[in-house]
């Protein structure tokens, strides 16, 4: 898998929304290729991690560090963490009038080609590109010409998202929920869509708040957060037992850090 | 003598030593005398007035006025590529507000269509020019229409025959050049036959010209019985420009009328647009889009007065304010006792880009008559932060995201314009000011 170093270093990462902290010290390691899943239950912390990865304004870290590619993460601002292969599929996609979803993706993908080095794409060769992207996740053609997401149903939206993943290609997909609100064939869909993207040079953080998703993308290493921390880590078939025994263990039963399980 | 008493008593004498060229019809005298009368009792407006209390004539004191010749020269190639995105066959061009054949391409203009100008019909006599000329404007209660009519020479007339279904954009430019305080005085009258169909777009365009200028501009419009006109005025001048505009509608019935103000700059931006309706079953839809940025003031006063039953009115008028900016919005909606069966919307949405940035909004509503449907709303808002979040999450930059959510804000009214055509073509003239303006604080 990973021939040089790991592709996210997470050390001790503490974070806030406004007054209230929320991430106490979260240690995680990333290899290239990898798939670790974190869980856990509402409020502990998980959409914060990922909002910390891709550089929402809303969180402020307040000690520890995240080295990308072996580089300070924190230090660069959201575009520029896209731009070096970050890329994160929203909980919420947002809804945006008034700017065909087309071309936003034109402008998102030539952004990163530019930056990359890569020449920029013309109308047409986009539209070939994305027409064949838009059939691995069952995109219908008409939400190209509509406005990003509006009136777009919770299925549209995640399809969105992970049309989003396939035309920019990232190096580190951090999913956030993706499968919250999704039936089952639009889960298998995304799910479809993510697995065409794994690869030994694509690494992914799948976060989520139940196991099912995890049958579809089945994770290398599997994290459980809670209050801010991990509180343990181990292989695919922790997802199973926290399926089995539910999240209220976390507050009887102080947990064994299996600490380091990754990498 | 206060500053603004001097502004307005230099512009009376302009109105005073003015005597035009050739022999024309009486009438056209006697209106000039009128409106000459009402700008010296009235002067310049202060904002004492009620219309006049959110803006400011300031940036006019000082200013010394001139009357150009209109005979400046003007590069066709130059004129053609700022008029080239919205371009569309037919060109009928003034210069400081005198019409120029040899910048026009009248030969586009099939059939009985009538586009000319004001200065060549005037020769032929009274019989050649519309009969209600001046008659829809108000003279005193607007002091710039009152200093257009003094200054009455040049201008538009468009005359669409009955039933007839015009292809093309008529496409009027006007174009401002030279220095020192130009002042043009451009006069259109529109006149819509029963059953017509056209689009007119009103262009006003900056040239090889610096430095403050004022343009103060009156167009008269009436719509025969089941006309359907689109009215688009586009104002891209300079940041320097001063800019006032005076828009008169009269709707017969089952007429339908769109308006599209798109203000993309100025230093002081005033438009007064009115549509009476006075047939039943008429419709008007009232559509506007400006754009502040710097020191500019935007103004927009708009008034519908529903006179009959059953007529709509549909009014969106949304703002952009960049920099230390001003915009105001008052639209006043008048149902009048007999118009029963009225359905009239307005709304206006503003977005304030920087902190500096400022709007006022005043929706109004007066209603005599009981069985109607009115509604009206204003929202002031900055760009959203999560979607702003979302852009640059994919790869966009800070000053990209936030032009492409201004121009998603201004989307709606670009829609709104008759034509693909000229909504990508606006859309993209709209683009470049962005791009062009400077935000930020």
């Amino acid at each position: 898998m990973a021939s040089e170093g790991p592709i996210l270093e997470i050390r001790n990462l503490q974070a806030r929304a406004g007054e209230a902290p929320i991430l106490h010290g979260i240690d995680l390691t990333i290899g290239s290729g990898e798939v670790h899943a974190i869980m856990g239950p509402n409020g502990s912390g998980k959409s914060t991690l990922a909002g910390v990865l891709s550089g929402r304004p809303a969180y402020e870290v307040t000690g520890g560090g995240v080295h990308y590619k072996g580089h300070d993460l924190l230090s660069l601002p959201a575009e520029q963490r896209a731009r070096e292969g970050i890329f994160m599929a929203f909980q919420y996609p947002v809804e945006i009038p008034g700017v065909p979803n087309n071309y936003f993706l034109k402008a998102s993908l030539n952004a990163i080609r530019s930056y990359r080095g890569q020449e920029e794409l013309d109308a047409i060769d986009f539209l070939s590109l994305v027409k064949e992207k838009m059939k691995i996740v069952e995109m219908p053609q008409d939400l190209m010409g509509r406005a990003i997401n509006e009136g777009f149903s919770g299925g549209e939206k995640k399809r969105n998202e992970v049309l989003q993943m396939l035309l920019l290609e990232p190096s580190l997909a951090i999913l956030d929920e993706t499968d919250s609100g999704l039936d089952i064939d639009a889960l298998r869909v995304v799910a479809t869509g993510v697995n065409h993207l794994r690869g030994p040079e694509r690494s992914m953080l799948v976060i989520t708040h139940y196991q099912r998703l995890l049958d579809y993308i089945v994770p290398d290493f599997v994290h459980v957060l809670s209050e801010g921390r991990i509180v343990r880590s181990g292989g695919k078939e922790l997802a199973l037992e926290l399926e089995e025994k539910g999240y209220g263990w976390l507050e009887k039963d102080p947990p064994e850090a299996e600490a380091g399980a990754s990498g | 003598m206060s500053a603004s008493a001097r502004t307005a008593s230099q512009l009376l004498a302009l109105c005073e030593g003015f005597s035009p060229q050739g022999p024309e019809p009486t009438f056209l005298s006697a209106l000039r005398a009128a409106g000459r009368e009402a700008f010296a009792a009235g002067g310049l407006p202060s904002r004492r007035q009620e219309a006049w209390r959110h803006t400011s004539l300031k940036p006019l004191e000082g200013l010394s006025f001139h009357l150009p010749s209109g005979e400046a020269t003007v590069d066709r190639g130059e004129l053609e590529l700022l008029s080239s995105p919205v371009f569309a066959c037919s060109l009928f061009v003034f210069v400081d507000g005198h019409h120029r054949h040899d910048l026009s391409t009248p030969h586009a203009f099939a059939g009985d269509l009538r586009v000319e100008s004001l200065r060549d019909v005037r020769a032929s006599g009274a019989e050649a020019l519309p009969s209600e000329l001046g008659t829809l404007t108000d003279l005193k209660a607007h002091p710039f229409a009152a200093l257009n009519t003094a200054l009455l020479d040049d201008g538009a007339l468009v005359s669409i025959p009955a039933a007839t279904q015009v292809e093309h954009v008529i496409h009027l430019v006007f174009v401002s050049t030279g220095a020192a305080a130009p002042l043009s005085t451009p006069r259109v009258w529109i006149e819509a036959g029963p059953g017509s169909h056209a689009v007119v777009l009103q262009d006003h365009v900056v040239v090889g010209g610096e430095g403050p200028r004022l343009t103060s501009a009156v167009t008269e419009v009436t719509l025969g019985e089941g006309a359907h006109l689109e009215l688009v005025l586009l104002q891209r001048e300079s940041d320097a420009t001063l800019h006032v505009s005076n828009l008169e509608v009269r709707q017969a019935r089952d007429s339908r009328m769109g308006s599209h103000t798109l203000t993309l700059g100025g230093r002081l931006v005033r438009n007064d647009l009115r549509t009476l309706l006075v047939g039943e079953g008429a419709e008007t839809r009232l559509h506007g889009l400006f754009l502040g940025s710097g020191e500019g003031v935007v103004d927009n006063h708009t008034l519908v007065d529903h006179a009959v039953p059953h007529c709509s009115s549909q009014e969106l008028y949304k703002g952009i304010l960049a920099g230390r900016s001003r915009g105001i919005f008052r639209g006043r909606v008048l149902v009048r006792p007999d118009a029963q069966q009225t359905d009239a919307r307005q709304s206006n949405p503003n977005l304030l880009l920087d902190y500096g940035a400022e709007i006022d909004t005043q929706p109004q509503l007066e209603i005599h008559a009981d069985d109607v449907k009115c509604s009206h709303g204003s929202a002031i808002g900055r760009l959203d932060e999560d979607a702003l979040f979302y852009l640059r999450s994919r790869g966009i930059d800070m000053a990209m995201a936030q032009r492409l959510l201004t121009r998603g804000f201004a989307a709606e009214v670009l829609r709104a314009l008759p034509g693909e055509v000229l909504g990508e073509a606006l859309g993209s003239v709209l683009s470049e000011v962005l791009d062009a303006a400077e935000t930020g604080g």
